[in-house]
């Protein structure tokens, strides 16, 4: 009776394309808006995961990755100070002023990388070389700077020079790198470096980036310098989730993407589970008459199910489809942020499956109570 | 016809509550229907007709009295007995036809046979043997809106015999069709349900198709009060 069910449904076109309609937008607007939601959690945390250091060690006071206490140069001794620590460097990250070759200007992410080690730098060299940070005024940009300073009409090519705070830089390698949330391009240079295109100031010192010895955990490690006074050290993974859960907490945007998502629940509901109450309410005659010729209840109640979760099924699919081409195509372009992790469709299909038992549900409680004797009135 | 006893309805009793009121639709109603016999239940509207025929075929529960169906006592059989009960003897032909709009006639038509449990492609095969029989060989993959109503008739009486049940329950079967229609559908009814072992009730209040009865009940107010073997009598009764 379920090949009867879904041909049932299949040909009352009207109705099953509005289902499926209904929820593929459902199903879209959630994964769609879940994903871009992540996406713009996973760009809080750019610099977490382009660094790529075991642990940091931070001003006791700071909250969040992208939260920056200048600290005493000091610091980078008392942390290597601490039993465990293989290996400790600086690390300075500083918002600065580039102004191009047309005078216009241009916020940048400064990155000063420690000098002799090149610690954090970044993975995916589209041209140059990283070592080559090392020769005088030299800098490594990102795909972002290359994106942004083509757009006021400079090029950026290997050899290309514009000035930080007045100072020279020259391009010597470009970069691939997780952007930052704000957009602004990631300037690669050596800490000593950075600390002459950073504004003169008593305390420079961003993070100190550290690694446990063979033996000891990043956690077990930051526990240890934790004890210092006036430092936190986290390790990488949980200043990723700290980050996360402080912008969830102390910005607007889980309202906003929340909002969306709950109004494409709503949205769902609404128009599934009215249209699936129509489609049983329209079909109420013929499954009494199933019901007279001798259909069990549980029979027709598994035709209601099959009808339901079919449409959720399709409608998903369909949905989620949409939203992975839309985030393949904006990947492509770095923007707007799209992040799709598992438990993305898995919580759509998730509301998607609750929307069709919902929808089911209503359309059950008129087909369980059905007189069969209806069929002779 | 034999003298064989397939339907046994003795003193029965149904009434509906709607609100405060309580109104009976059976008051002690009794009739028999035997093997091979086209039984007609007439009489005019709101006299109980399909209330009888409900109770008979077990979609309504009756308060008092008896009935029996094929020997079996259908005030002592459980829902889902009563439920395998009609899957597996009776066939129905409603006065709106009750066809699914989006499935095929031969869809239609199998889905006694679907409900028993048999493969589609076996119960599609039975089925197009059967409309075939009944002239619509060629129109098996039409949709009932592109079937005349006769001929939706003809489907609906394919699906009450395709399984091969052994009551064949009959609601108003001419009430939608013009004159011409009713009569060739009684034609196919009597000539292709029609069987020792099987026994057809109809109910109905078309004066039209009395000729085809081999026996007419006739009720009035919840109550049988004439047995008639000819219809000439109840024309004139």
């Amino acid at each position: 009776m379920l090949n009867i069910a879904l041909k049932m449904l299949f040909r009352d076109r009207a109705k099953y394309a509005m289902l499926v309609c209904g929820l593929a937008f459902c199903s879209l607007l959630m994964c769609q808006q879940s994903s871009v939601f992540c996406g713009l959690m996973m760009w809080t945390t750019a610099t977490v995961r382009n660094i790529g250091a075991p642990v940091w060690v931070v001003d006791a006071k700071v909250e969040q990755a992208n939260e920056v206490i200048p600290m005493r140069q000091i610091e980078v001794d008392r942390v290597r100070s601490v039993q465990g620590v293989a290996w400790a460097v600086p690390l300075y990250i500083g918002i600065e002023q580039a102004r191009l070759g047309d005078g216009s200007f241009q916020n940048v992410q400064v990155v000063g990388l420690d000098t002799g080690t090149l610690t954090g730098r970044p993975m995916n060299m589209k041209a140059g070389r990283i070592e080559d940070l090392r020769l005088p005024d030299s800098v490594v940009v990102d795909q972002v700077a290359v994106e942004k300073f083509r757009r006021k009409g400079i090029k950026i090519e290997l050899g290309t020079t514009f000035e930080i705070n007045d100072k020279s830089a020259r391009v010597v390698g470009i970069c691939h790198v997780s952007r930052s949330f704000l957009g602004q391009p990631y300037i690669y240079t050596t800490y000593d470096r950075a600390l002459e295109y950073a504004k003169p100031s008593r305390k420079q010192l961003s993070y100190v980036l550290a690694a446990p010895m063979p033996g000891i955990s990043a956690e077990e490690l930051a526990t240890r310098i934790d004890k210092l006074d006036g430092l936190r050290a986290i390790a990488s993974d949980d200043l990723f989730w700290m980050t996360i859960r402080w912008y969830i907490k102390n910005t607007g945007i889980p309202i906003s993407f929340g909002t969306v998502v709950i109004l494409g629940l709503i949205v769902g509901v609404a128009i599934a589970g009215q249209t699936f109450y129509l489609f049983v309410h329209d079909n109420l005659r013929f499954l009494a008459a199933f019901k007279a010729m001798g259909a069990r209840n549980s029979t027709l109640a598994a035709m209601v199910l099959a009808q339901a979760f079919s449409v959720g099924f399709i409608g998903y699919g369909i949905g989620v489809g949409l939203a992975a081409w839309f985030g393949n195509t904006v990947l492509a372009k770095e923007a707007p942020p799209f992040f799709m992790p598992w438990q993305v469709p898995a919580f759509v299909a998730c509301v998607i499956l609750f929307i069709c038992s919902f929808s089911a549900l209503i359309g059950l409680t008129k087909v369980m109570r059905l007189e069969p004797a209806v069929v002779f009135r | 016809m034999s003298n064989k006893i397939a339907v046994r309805v003795e003193n029965v009793v149904k009434s509906f509550t709607g609100g405060d009121s309580r109104v009976f639709a059976l008051k002690g109603a009794s009739l028999e229907a035997r093997f091979g016999e086209i039984l007609m239940i007439v009489g005019p509207s709101g006299c109980g007709k399909t209330t009888l025929l409900s109770v008979i075929c077990g979609t309504l529960k009756f308060e008092e009295g008896q009935i029996t169906v094929f020997d079996k006592d259908l005030g002592t059989m459980r829902n889902g007995e009563i439920t395998r009960f009609r899957r597996e003897n009776i066939g129905f032909i409603f006065q709106q036809f009750n066809l699914i709009p989006t499935l095929t006639a031969v869809e239609n038509v199998s889905i006694p046979l679907i409900l028993q449990g048999k493969s589609r492609t076996e119960a599609e095969k039975r089925a197009r043997a059967v409309l075939e029989q009944v002239g619509l060989g060629e129109r098996f993959k039409s949709y009932p809106n592109q079937l005349s109503g006769g001929q939706q008739q003809r489907v609906a009486i394919s699906r009450a015999l395709v399984h091969e049940p052994r009551l064949i329950i009959c609601d108003e079967p001419t009430a939608a069709l013009d004159s011409v229609s009713g009569h060739k559908t009684l034609e196919l009814l009597k000539a292709s349900a029609l069987k020792p072992d099987r026994c057809v009730i109809i109910v109905t209040h078309d004066s039209r198709i009395y000729p085809f009865a081999d026996r007419i009940v006739q009720m009035d107010d919840g109550h049988v009060i004439g047995h008639f073997d000819d219809h000439t009598q109840i024309q004139h009764a």
